[in-house]
């Protein structure tokens, strides 16, 4: 265990142990993975955990959950983003490939992938 | 090193309730292959002891209460793998018994503001980093490179820090006396012998969160000039021990405490001193007579602890609580928390729910809340549809407040004028089945065992009082007891030298102030309106509602009650011995008590 020598130090090293309670820390940021039967039949397991290996990667603060099945089984794995008031955006078919790029445009740059794209919620309007 | 985990299973109140559930949920976890991202978590206290054990699933919130480790196959399924909530195991509302699956929309929590317990149950208590991630030791960092002593003492003293062990002096003061006093060999103490019956609260903090108390008592240290400071916990805590010991160990590892803490130049180190559990030692200068090895007992306050305390040096003596406070205020400032409590009671305070009140447990609320909120909206009421009858807050010493009073907000001075007093935070709550003539004696039969017999005004009076009261509720009192009662209270309370003498006559001079026609109905028409003395009251069977069952017959232990099946049933007054089994075992409600 590194003896801590200054006031950055502990700054510093609290940016790294954040991560590990990520779950705790309030965010504003939320990715929702389908984890139905039909869900994970298509592979939504490793798709939420390249969400999870990406998100540590580039360092970002988000929340991962998962749900059941929410009736659009052809178009799963199904991954939602919603960011504060921002519409939900749900992503279909989803592959361990698209992670990265989903990540960099909407997370990161903050735009949408529109191609892969098939729904968006209005804050505030789902059921 | 670090982990990304997508959920996080807080585990709480294991308290020898369920240690087979944290191996059943690693393993099922396990088992389902979510190893690497869930993370189960042995936190602290979430105070929901009727509940318990209790688990918090982040980032959703979902809450579950009383489980078990056959709940977990279907717990990890349902909620870890499809993320829905399992309706059995949430919490309940207990009027309208709907489910609640949020931590946030629970009553019990949703009311309570938790700054000091902000991590209690959120954090493993173990473990430094849980608490370095979550901002800990920030505010130690910031005073050691922004501040000087005098300005964190202007800070404390600017947000309205009051003692939260009891007696509620200003902590800023304390601090300044410290600081000023011309020895330069000076002591900070923390006070962690929570000695009253049915009080949990320092216990819970200090297992749930211990470097939120060593990291106010580091800060304490700087802005008073000391370098040594010593936890004064009793052994009956072993767990809160066990995890300070830990914690201690760990802060000394990444240089938080010892030599040269974060390269700023002061030396800080704790130790931890474990009390044998006499309630006199929660006395501040019986405490420091303990911790340097003597027999726990005050002494006169010709000079204060701020001048010499421990080993006759200056010494800053706080409540465990108010060193958790430090840090929170050096982080957000003195506005934020002076924006929070009344004009002259400020932050919030940790209270132990006990006694007949639906949600049993440890909650924080903002200072000023009224008892009506804390026992209606957070505790939930009174179980069986009973009436409230009083709460007593201060501890066994404290005072007894009754039912006209619940609109009353907590704050020192209120209670104080109530009669009662702060205390460290224990609210026994009692319901129209408690006789206060009883309960009173109750409390002095407690400090008669705790007083170190000092004082003899303490020693001998409260057990005078005791054998008066006593009598009282063996239908023998006179008039003039209550009078002899009150002189005796009030000599008590101005001839001792400490705290436990001079509050020990409150639970007398409380109960004769608010309920003396108990006193009276005991003294005057030999009846216990309680029901509870048994030398006053007498059990009988109405004729409207027995239907013969025989159930009480066989039950009695005397073999007192007589009758027939399906006739009328007949308790025999010269054999009863009151033990009240046939009240509790009528399915009819056919046994009264008068």
């Amino acid at each position: 265990m590194p003896r801590l020598k200054s006031f950055e130090e502990l700054q510093k090293l609290r940016t790294q142990l954040q991560k590990d309670l990520a779950a705790r820390v309030d965010t504003s940021t939320t990715i929702t993975v389908g984890m139905g039967t039909c869900g994970i039949a298509a592979g939504a397991r490793e798709v939420m955990q390249a969400i999870l290996d990406e998100l540590d990667a580039r360092d970002i603060n988000a929340h991962v959950t998962t749900v059941g099945c929410i009736g659009m089984c052809h178009k799963e794995p199904l991954v939602d983003i919603q960011q504060g008031d921002e519409p939900r955006i749900t992503y279909g078919n989803v592959t361990p490939k698209m992670v990265p790029r989903i990540i960099e445009e909407h997370l990161v740059q903050g735009k949408v992938v529109e191609e892969w794209a098939i729904g968006r919620v209005a804050a505030g309007q789902e059921g | 090193m670090a982990e990304r985990h997508r959920a996080d299973l807080l585990v709480s109140c294991l308290h020898g309730r369920c240690p087979e559930l944290i191996p059943a949920l690693q393993e099922e976890i396990e088992r389902r292959g979510l190893a690497g991202e869930v993370d189960v978590v042995e936190a602290g206290c979430r105070g929901l002891c009727a509940m318990g054990p209790v688990l918090l699933v982040e980032p959703d919130g979902l809450f579950y209460v009383n489980v078990q480790p056959a709940d977990v196959p279907e717990l990890v399924e349902e909620t870890l793998v499809k993320g829905r909530a399992v309706e059995r195991l949430t919490y309940k509302e207990p009027v309208t018994h709907q489910a609640v699956c949020h931590y946030r929309d629970i009553p019990f929590y949703s009311k309570q503001v938790r700054h000091v317990m902000r991590d209690c149950g959120m954090i493993d208590p173990q473990s430094i980093e849980e608490y370095l991630a979550l901002g800990g030791y920030q505010a130690l960092g910031k005073v050691l490179t922004t501040m000087t002593p005098e300005q964190i003492i202007a800070e404390v003293k600017k947000a309205g820090l009051r003692g939260r062990g009891g007696a509620g002096f200003t902590t800023g003061d304390k601090w300044t006396s410290t600081r000023r006093a011309a020895d330069p060999l000076k002591y900070v103490v923390a006070n962690g012998d929570e000695g009253d019956p049915g009080a949990f609260m320092n216990r819970s903090l200090m297992e749930g969160d211990p470097h939120a108390v060593i990291e106010g008592m580091i800060i304490g240290g700087y802005a008073i000039g000391a370098h040594q400071g010593y936890i004064y916990v009793r052994d009956e805590y072993p767990l809160a021990v066990k995890n300070l010991g830990i914690a201690l160990e760990q802060a000394r590892e990444y240089g938080l405490l010892g030599q040269d803490i974060l390269g700023s130049g002061f030396d800080f180190d704790v130790k931890i001193v474990r009390g044998a559990g006499a309630f006199v030692c929660g006395e501040s200068s019986a405490l420091m007579q303990s911790v340097e090895g003597k027999v726990g007992e005050p002494r006169p306050k010709h000079f204060h602890a701020t001048e010499r305390g421990l080993w006759d040096r200056p010494t800053a003596l706080n409540n465990v609580e108010t060193w958790a406070n430090v840090p929170l205020i050096i982080n957000n400032g003195a506005e934020w928390f002076a924006s929070i409590g009344t004009e002259r009671s400020k932050g919030t305070k940790t209270f132990c729910l006990v006694g007949q009140i639906q949600n049993t447990g440890l909650i924080e609320v903002p200072m000023g809340i009224t008892l009506r909120e804390i026992v209606y909206d957070i505790g939930g009421g009174i179980p069986r549809g009973r009436e409230f009858k009083a709460v007593q807050t201060g501890g066994p010493s404290g005072g007894c407040i009754p039912a006209s009073l619940l609109d009353l907000p907590v704050d020192y001075d209120s209670l104080t004028a109530a009669g009662s007093m702060m205390g460290s935070g224990g609210m026994i709550i009692m319901d129209d089945h408690t006789c206060m003539v009883n309960i009173a004696a109750y409390f002095l039969d407690f400090l008669k065992e705790e007083s170190c017999g000092k004082c003899t005004p303490c020693r001998e009076g409260i057990r005078r009082m005791l054998e008066i009261l006593t009598r009282i509720t063996e239908g023998q009192g006179a008039m003039a007891d209550l009078d002899t009662l009150e002189t005796l209270a009030k000599t008590v309370q101005s001839a001792s030298l400490c705290g436990l003498g001079k509050s020990a006559p409150n639970p007398v001079l409380s109960t004769l102030r608010y309920f003396r026609d108990e006193y009276l109905a005991h003294i005057v028409d030999h009846k216990c309106p309680a029901g509870v003395c048994k030398a006053l009251i007498e059990y009988f069977i109405t004729a409207e509602e027995c239907v013969g069952c025989g159930l009480c017959r066989r039950k009695c232990p005397q073999q007192a009650i007589s009758g027939e099946r399906k006739e009328l049933h007949v308790i025999d007054a010269a054999l009863c011995i009151r033990c009240g089994i046939c009240h509790d075992v009528c399915k009819f409600d056919a046994v009264g008590v008068r």
